[in-house]
C-alpha cells in the first residue's frame, strides 16, 4: 500500500479529534461554573447535552452541510457538542470536589470570589476535568474517522478506501491508527495532569485511567431531578 | 435552503410511503435490528456486570475494556468484519453488539459495586443468601446505573446501525448512504431527519423505562437528598 500519504491523515484525524474537545472544553469550564453558581441550572444542562449525545454523528453532520458545506468545521461542530455530554458534568463534579475548608481558607486570607475560583477551586478541579477531556479526546478521534462517509479526510479514508478495493491491510492499518493515536493523545493528557498537578500524589498504575470512566455521577443527578 | 426544505422536499414525495423501501419499512427495520443487538448485549453485559459487581473481583478489568472500547473506530471494526466474514447477517450484528456491550457492563458493575455498605451488610445480617441479596437488595439498588448503562447502550447502538448501511444493512441509514453515493442531498437529508427522531424517541422510552423500574423506595430517597 502507499505510505507516503498516511502522515497526512493521521494529522488530519488529529486535529478533528483534539479541536471538538478543545472547544468544548471553552464551552464547558463557564457552563460548569454556572451550573455550581446556580444549581437549578445543572439538570436542564444535563438533559440537553446528553440528548445531544444521542443522536448519531452521522446524522449530525449531514444536518450541517447546508450551512458549513463538506468542511472541517461539519466535523468538529458535532464531535465538540458530544464532548460537552463528559466535560460539563466533570467540570461541575471537580469543582464540587473542593473540600469546604480549603475554600473558607482561601476566603479567610481575602480571595474574592473570582480569584477564589482561577486560584484555589479551578486547580484543584484539574484532574477531575482532565478525565473528562481524555473521555473526550479518545472518542473525537475514534468518531472523526466517519466524516470520511461526507468526503472529510481523516484516518477513515484508509478504512473506506480499503473496504471499497478489499484491501484488508489497508484497513487494519487505519483502524491501527486511529487507536494508536487515541492512545498517544490520552497519554499526552496524563502528562499534562501530572504537569498542572505537581501536588498529587504519583500513584499506581490506576493512575493511568481515567477517574471517571461512566457517567455515575450524572445519573445520581437525573435521578435527583427526574425523581 | 436549509437542512428542513431539503428535508422535507424529499418526505413528502408519496413512494417514499409505500413499498419495500418507504419510510415506515426503514423505521421498523432500524428498531428491530437495534431491539436485537441491544437485547443480546444486555443478555451478556448485566448479568457479568452483577457478578463481577457482586464479587468484587475483576472490576479494574471491565474499567479498562469499557476505556479502550471508546477509541474503537467504529466503520472500521464494521468494514474490517463485513470483508473478513463476507457474511453479511453476523458482519453487522457483531460489531453492534460488541459497541453495545461496555456501557451496560461497566454501568451494572458500578451499580452493584457502589451499593451501600450498610445495605450488603443487613441483608448479610439478615440471613439472606448470596444470591437473595443480590435479587433483593443489590439489583433493585442498583437499577437506575443499570437502565443509564442500557440507555448509553442503545445510543451506540443505533448510532452503529445507522453506519452499518454502509456494509449493506438496512434500515434509515439506507437512505443517507444511498444518498450521498447519488448525490441525493434531498434523500439524505431525509434519512437524517428521521435518524435523529428516531435516537431521540429511543432516549424517552429509556427515560420512561427507568420511572417504571426504579423502585419506589429509592425514588423517595432520591428526592430526599
Amino acid at each position: 500500500m502507499d505510505w507516503s500519504a498516511v502522515p497526512g491523515y493521521v494529522r488530519d484525524n488529529a486535529y478533528l479529534g483534539i479541536v471538538p474537545a478543545l472547544i468544548g472544553l471553552v464551552i464547558s469550564v463557564p457552563l460548569g461554573i454556572a451550573c455550581v453558581r446556580w444549581r437549578w441550572l445543572y439538570p436542564p444542562v444535563l438533559s440537553v447535552t446528553s440528548m445531544l449525545y444521542a443522536v448519531p454523528s452521522l446524522a449530525l453532520f449531514i444536518v450541517l452541510i447546508p450551512y458549513t458545506g463538506l468542511t472541517d468545521t461539519t466535523v468538529i461542530i458535532p464531535l465538540a457538542l458530544f464532548s460537552l455530554c463528559v466535560l460539563v458534568p466533570n467540570v461541575v463534579d471537580g469543582l464540587r470536589s473542593v473540600p469546604d475548608p480549603v475554600r473558607q481558607a482561601a476566603t479567610a486570607m481575602g480571595f474574592g470570589t473570582l480569584r477564589r475560583l482561577v486560584r484555589v477551586e479551578l486547580p484543584v478541579a484539574v484532574p477531575i476535568v482532565i478525565a473528562g477531556l481524555r473521555v473526550a479526546v479518545v472518542s473525537s478521534i475514534s468518531l472523526a474517522s466517519i466524516g470520511q462517509l461526507i468526503g472529510v479526510y481523516s484516518l477513515g479514508y484508509l478504512i473506506v478506501d480499503g473496504y471499497q478495493r478489499d484491501f484488508l491491510e489497508e484497513i487494519l492499518v487505519g483502524g491501527g491508527l486511529i487507536i494508536a493515536l487515541a492512545l498517544v493523545c490520552d497519554l499526552v493528557l496524563v502528562l499534562i495532569r501530572r504537569l498542572l498537578t505537581p501536588w498529587q500524589p504519583r500513584r499506581s498504575k490506576r493512575e493511568l485511567l481515567p477517574v471517571v470512566v461512566t457517567a455515575p455521577a450524572q445519573a445520581r443527578e437525573l435521578s435527583r431531578s427526574a425523581g | 435552503m436549509s437542512f428542513f426544505s431539503y428535508a422535507w422536499d424529499w418526505i413528502k414525495q408519496p413512494q417514499q410511503w409505500h413499498g419495500a423501501e418507504s419510510i415506515p419499512v426503514r423505521i421498523v427495520e432500524q428498531l428491530g435490528y437495534t431491539a436485537l443487538a441491544l437485547l443480546l448485549a444486555a443478555v451478556i453485559a448485566i448479568p457479568l456486570g452483577i457478578l463481577i459487581g457482586h464479587s468484587g473481583r475483576g472490576g479494574l478489568a471491565v474499567v479498562n475494556v469499557a476505556n479502550a472500547w471508546r477509541a474503537i473506530p467504529t466503520l472500521g471494526l464494521l468494514v474490517l468484519l463485513a470483508i473478513t466474514l463476507k457474511n453479511f447477517t453476523v458482519a453487522w450484528l457483531v460489531p453492534l453488539v460488541v459497541l453495545g456491550i461496555p456501557p451496560i457492563l461497566v454501568n451494572a458493575y458500578e451499580g452493584v459495586a457502589g451499593v451501600d455498605p450498610e445495605l450488603k451488610d443487613a441483608a448479610r445480617g439478615m440471613g439472606m443468601t448470596p444470591w437473595q441479596q443480590i435479587r433483593k437488595v443489590e439489583v433493585p439498588a442498583a437499577t437506575p446505573l443499570i437502565v443509564l448503562g442500557l440507555r448509553t447502550g442503545a445510543i451506540f447502538v443505533v448510532a452503529t446501525a445507522t453506519i452499518a448501511a454502509y456494509i449493506g444493512l438496512g434500515g434509515l441509514g439506507r437512505y443517507i448512504i444511498d444518498g450521498l453515493a447519488t448525490n441525493n442531498y434531498g434523500e439524505v437529508a431525509g434519512g437524517a431527519l428521521f435518524v435523529v427522531l428516531l435516537a431521540l424517541a429511543v432516549q424517552l422510552v429509556f427515560i420512561g423505562v427507568r420511572r417504571l423500574l426504579v423502585p419506589a423506595g429509592l425514588r423517595k430517597q432520591a428526592r430526599a437528598s
